[in-house]
């Protein structure tokens, strides 16, 4: 079981008071309505599904109830940061030179 | 012939304590400290089953938890039985019952063995080649056969009656394996204070040390120095030592699951004990001292009973008193053997050679036994053994320079013990995700990097030799101490005589002289596989180690290859001609050993398998003889039969009595929402399709909410309490994935909104009171509140008291007739739901359930959210476009109502069928078609989505989900189902008081 830290609570809680929300940074379009219909599917289905550093939405339920941002490795199943919401997202490419030092 | 292979004194075993115990119904007798395996040996007993394909003799192996052949079965008391466990991990106790598997009618007699001279036709995917055709036979015919005939010990059929725990616990460093490079790496973090956990999978802790009978540590006998170890380790309260404990699982961020066998190894354990306990240990470091496997060698017939790891003969000797036999002949390419030998021989064991691979054997361990006057054969390789139940001889042969192989001669014996060099026990590192390295020096895989906070120490990375792995497991422990603690320290590695490290091993089959296709040299003995099956597998085409094992099922047994992966990958290695590390290795997974499904339960079984919600008004229910549904979590009354009465005619009755006089009904389970803040009612305008921002105070409003794909998610009425408050009601299955969703918009969407949400689902107890007579009833017990039509309105909530308790009043319907929810607070419901039903009782009334329920809003065509709608369904697909605000610029899901594929015709619509027998009832989910016979892949029309009996309409009655249903009203159209078609017109879905008339009143 993964230890996910939660940067509201600022503690390290075990993976089953979290959930799994999706991609980051795809923000509902203002007026969805003025959208053709490709870019509206681009929103509702479109996702970058990495191999490697991906910006994931987490929501701790069964802790502050809290969603927040974090950057997760697809592949070794490691969080590299986590941030609140609204905060910018992290450099990836500088994420990967800090890993590798 | 009790303990005739009993040496006359020595080992750890009890020797004033007899035990008796029984094996395939014949009692034995061994010493307390004696293991299944060792009391079998001391008794003569090699023949322990039979195997799993060609149902050939086989006999102990190991001494380990790699066992592959001994899998006995160990019955208790009924529910108590369990199958597949290793004879030597089993201690034996006054009473042991065990018996062999896979055997029919006995052990030395199984009519299964004729496998074994059909041999020929089970070669490499034979199941694949020959179970084929026709396909509808592998389910009724094929897989049957292949699971009674093959297989392993029979699962039990009986509930286990016994308990199983579960333990959290964090620790700085845990040590799995208590050898002496574990009980070095204990011992090292404990002098630096760090807290410490050891488990090892044995009775006893001490690994290889309780078996060395010649080394010294520090001027004392190994066993002696580990018992002093140990014991200072369990004076130290930051230390916890865990015997009978197997470190099976190594998951992320250094999480690892032990299994504790708590006890399965006494006789009669005291019952407040639980059978088995799963730790789940948080550990800062770990470190990984799971020792060396010994390899077999893949010699023709080498799966013989009596034909034994030479370690695992050393073991028994030395531990137990027990031996392995009385002329024994060891076969190695390894110099540890040569220990084995010297320690049988000193026992009074005869050992008739030693058979050594390497043209000539050298070294302190080969002195050792030359001295000690036993016959060593250099060059010289066992061709093969006979003997029916048991080894009589091995058959020797030389090796040639040119590698060729030419007849020594027959050696008799009654034991042959082998050793083909030491497998690093790598399985753990693995499971920590590491990449493990070939070594070639080593002829080994070995720990890579550490990926997480881990090291292994002493033969699990290729360290031997009793100093070196002290050294060792010293230096890991202090390393792991260091990472958590500053104070760390590396006590003195004690002065060590004897226990040299032994060089030498081999990989792969060895040569022999005999005709290749008339012999079988094993690589997997529990899965009968041999060389020639994997060399097959080659040729077939399967060059992936991956492919291989899984069309071999080499390394598939329960020991995950430990003892056969480094064979097997030999040969497949030579055959493809490839190096090793160009093969790669399979990887080993979670759990380490086979772990009983109690272990993984624990105490989540029965009832505490998942939680279970009730009412505050459930007790109630439960007295008035309500039969229950589970909804989600929920017990919900399902419906109050009276004595003598059927579902089908308790339901009828229900429904009348809401239609003609007053119905009292549960409605807690019902999701509630409180919605609070300046902007509230601008966050449920964007939620909801419904416009909010006008609805009045005091006013209910049912609303829809959309998934941003356009698709229902949920209903339920809502009620604005104030200006910044709303009542907000869920579907019972839906409350938290609503409250998620709401979240969710609010904190990432709409962070500006001034809302807050709180989930009050267990704050109300909601009564429904429905019927012509609500009003009545529940009029004398309101203060505060009109009840009047015109001060309180169909869809409209009050607040004042009921009973005296504070309530929130709503004036709603899910029945058609005129009624109210009254929600007061949970801690006040039963008293309040006694005093309503005082009334609806001498009203005429009665208590109805869910299934009432569901009769009453299908007569009145309203929907459930996952029955009439499957996560596909619009608002306009069940007939509610007017739900949808046309005049509001946004709401969640706006946008996928116009897509193309949700305005194109010919989306699936609700409407009523009837039958045209008023008696039929239809089955819900079964497929409607516009023809009585249709062809073959004529697509559905649609599906029933709701079908009851209504009392109301004296006849059956259904909603159904149909291609352009709107437009087909007055149709006739067909559900074919196994009985024969049934025909069925297409109608409205509301089937009573379409004007509404009633909820007004």
């Amino acid at each position: 079981m993964l230890l996910i830290s939660c940067p509201y609570c600022g503690v390290e809680r075990p993976e089953i008071e979290f959930r799994h929300a999706g991609e980051a940074h795809i923000a509902r379009p203002a007026e969805p309505s003025k959208l053709t219909d490709e870019e509206w599917a681009e929103y509702l289905y479109m996702r970058t599904n990495p191999k490697g550093l991906m910006a994931e939405r987490w929501r701790h339920t069964h802790g502050c109830g809290r969603f927040f941002n974090a950057i997760r490795d697809t592949v070794s199943d490691k969080f590299v940061t986590v941030y609140k919401m609204g905060e910018a997202k992290p450099d990836l490419d500088q994420l990967l030179v800090e890993a590798a030092q | 012939m009790t303990h005739e292979f009993r040496t006359s004194a020595g080992g750890r075993i009890d020797r004033s304590s007899p035990v008796e115990f029984t094996f395939d119904g014949k009692s034995y007798q061994g010493f307390a400290g004696d293991t299944l395996a060792s009391a079998l040996l001391a008794n003569g007993v090699h023949l322990v089953g039979r195997s799993y394909k060609y149902h050939r003799p086989r006999g102990i192996v190991t001494a380990g938890s790699e066992e592959p052949n001994a899998l006995v079965g160990i019955a208790r008391e009924k529910g108590q039985n369990t199958p597949n466990l290793r004879a030597p991990q089993v201690e034996i106790y006054q009473g042991l019952n065990a018996e062999s598997q896979n055997r029919f009618p006995s052990l030395s007699f199984d009519i299964g063995a004729v496998n074994d001279l059909l041999s020929p036709l089970f070669v490499a995917g034979f199941y694949y080649k020959t179970f084929m055709w026709p396909r509808s036979f592998w389910q009724r015919v094929y897989e049957p056969f292949i699971r009674s005939a093959a297989g392993l010990g029979k699962a039990p059929t009986d509930p286990d009656k016994d308990r199983y725990a579960n333990y959290y616990a964090h620790c700085d460093v845990l040590v799995i394996g208590s050898g002496p490079a574990g009980l070095a790496a204990a011992n090292a973090a404990a002098q630096s204070g760090a807290r410490v956990i050891l488990c090892d999978e044995q009775a006893e802790l001490g690994g290889s040390l309780l078996h060395d009978a010649t080394s010294m540590i520090d001027g004392k006998s190994a066993a002696d120095w580990a018992s002093e170890t140990i014991k200072a380790l369990s004076e130290n309260d930051r230390v916890t030592l865990l015997p009978r404990t197997t470190g099976f699982g190594y998951y992320a961020q250094n999480f690892v699951a032990l299994a504790e066998r708590v006890t399965d190894h006494l006789a009669n354990p005291d019952q407040s004990l639980p059978r088995e306990r799963l730790w789940q240990v948080r550990a800062k470091e770990v470190v990984i001292a799971t020792g060396a496997i010994e390899r077999p060698l893949v010699f023709p017939e080498n799966d013989r009973p009596g034909v034994m790891m030479a370690e695992a003969g050393r073991i028994y000797l030395n531990r137990y008193g027990a031996m392995a036999g009385k002329r024994v002949v060891i076969a190695t390419a390894c110099d540890t053997a040569y220990r084995t030998a010297v320690d049988l021989k000193a026992a009074g064991v005869d050992v008739a050679v030693i058979a050594d691979l390497r043209p000539e054997p050298v070294g302190v361990h080969v002195d050792a036994a030359r001295s000690a006057g036993i016959r060593v054969e250099g060059a010289c390789v066992v061709t093969g053994t006979k003997g029916r139940l048991r080894v009589k001889s091995a058959r020797l042969g030389r090796i040639r320079p040119d590698g060729s192989v030419t007849v020594m001669g027959e050696e008799a014996c009654d034991s042959l013990l082998m050793s083909g060099g030491w497998t690093p026990n790598v399985s753990l590192y693995s499971q920590s995700r590491g990449k493990v390295v070939w070594d070639e020096e080593a002829g080994a895989y070995l720990p890579g990097p550490s990926v997480q906070h881990e090291r292994s120490a002493g033969s699990c990375h290729g360290v031997y030799g009793l100093h070196a792995v002290l050294e060792d497991g010293y230096r890991a422990g202090e390393s792991a101490a260091r990472a958590v603690s500053s104070a760390a320290k590396r006590p003195e590695t004690p002065s060590v005589s004897g226990g040299e490290a032994g060089a030498g091993g081999t990989l792969g089959a060895l040569p022999h002289d005999r005709d290749p296709s008339r012999v079988r040299a094993f690589i997997d003995f529990q899965n009968d596989v041999t060389a020639k099956d994997v060399k097959l597998a080659v040729r077939e085409g399967f060059h992936s180690i991956e492919h291989i094992k899984r069309y071999t099922t080499t390394g598939m047994a329960t020991d995950q290859g430990r003892l056969s992966n480094m064979n097997a990958l030999s040969v497949a290695s030579k055959s493809l001609e490839k190096p090793i590390p160009q093969v790669g290795l399979t990887t080993f997974r979670q759990p380490y050993t086979p772990v009983t499904f109690g272990t993984f339960a624990t105490t989540a079984r029965g009832e505490a398998f998942d939680p279970v919600r009730r009412t505050p008004m459930h007790d109630w229910a439960v007295e008035k003889g309500a039969e229950f549904e589970d909804v989600s979590l929920w017990k919900r009354a399902w419906y109050f039969p009276r004595p003598g009465e059927s579902m089908h005619e308790a339901v009828a009755r229900e429904c009348a009595t809401v239609r003609e006089s007053v119905g009292i009904f549960d409605a807690s389970t019902l999701g509630k929402i409180e919605v609070v803040g300046p902007d509230a009612a601008e966050f449920l305008n964007r939620v909801y399709t419904n416009p909010f921002l006008k609805l009045g105070v005091g006013r209910l409003r049912y609303g829809i909410m959309l998934s941003e794909a356009g698709f229902i998610m949920d209903d339920g009425v809502v009620g604005r309490i104030a200006e910044d408050r709303f009542h907000v009601t869920t579907t019972t299955g839906g409350a938290p994935r609503v409250l998620a969703h709401l979240e969710d918009y609010l904190q990432t969407e709409w962070p500006d909104l001034n809302v807050w949400l709180t989930s009050t689902t267990e704050q109300w107890a909601v009564i429904a009171v429905q019927g012509p007579r609500a009003r009545d009833v529940i009029a004398p017990l309101v203060e505060g509140i009109d009840l009047s039509t015109e001060s309180m309105p169909h869809m409209s909530v009050r607040e004042g008291r009921i009973c005296g308790v504070p309530t929130r009043l709503f004036r709603m319907s899910f029945t058609g007739e005129a009624g109210y929810e009254i929600n007061v607070p949970a801690s006040r419901g039963r008293e309040v739901w006694d005093a309503v039903w005082k009334n609806v009782e001498a009203a005429g009334g009665a208590p109805y359930g869910t299934e009432t329920m569901h009769v009453l809003r299908a007569e009145k065509g309203y929907i459930i959210v996952g029955q009439e709608t499957d996560g596909t369904v619009v608002p306009n697909d069940v007939g509610m476009d007017w739900a949808v605000g046309k005049k509001k610029a946004d709401f969640i899901g706006i946008r996928s109502l116009t897509r193309p594929d949700i305005v194109a015709a010919g989306r699936k619509q609700l409407v009523g069928v009837l039958t045209k027998d008023p008696k039929v009832i239809l089955e819900e989910g079964a497929q409607i078609t516009a023809e009585a016979s249709p062809a073959l892949k004529t697509p559905a029309l649609g599906h029933v989505t709701s079908s009851y009996y209504s009392s109301a309409l004296g006849r059956s009655m259904a909603l159904a989900m149909i291609a352009d249903g709107r437009d087909r009203i007055g149709d006739t159209i067909y559900v074919p189902t196994a009985e024969g078609v049934v025909v069925v017109e297409i109608v409205s879905p509301v089937f009573y008081d379409a004007e509404g008339g009633k909820l007004v009143a």
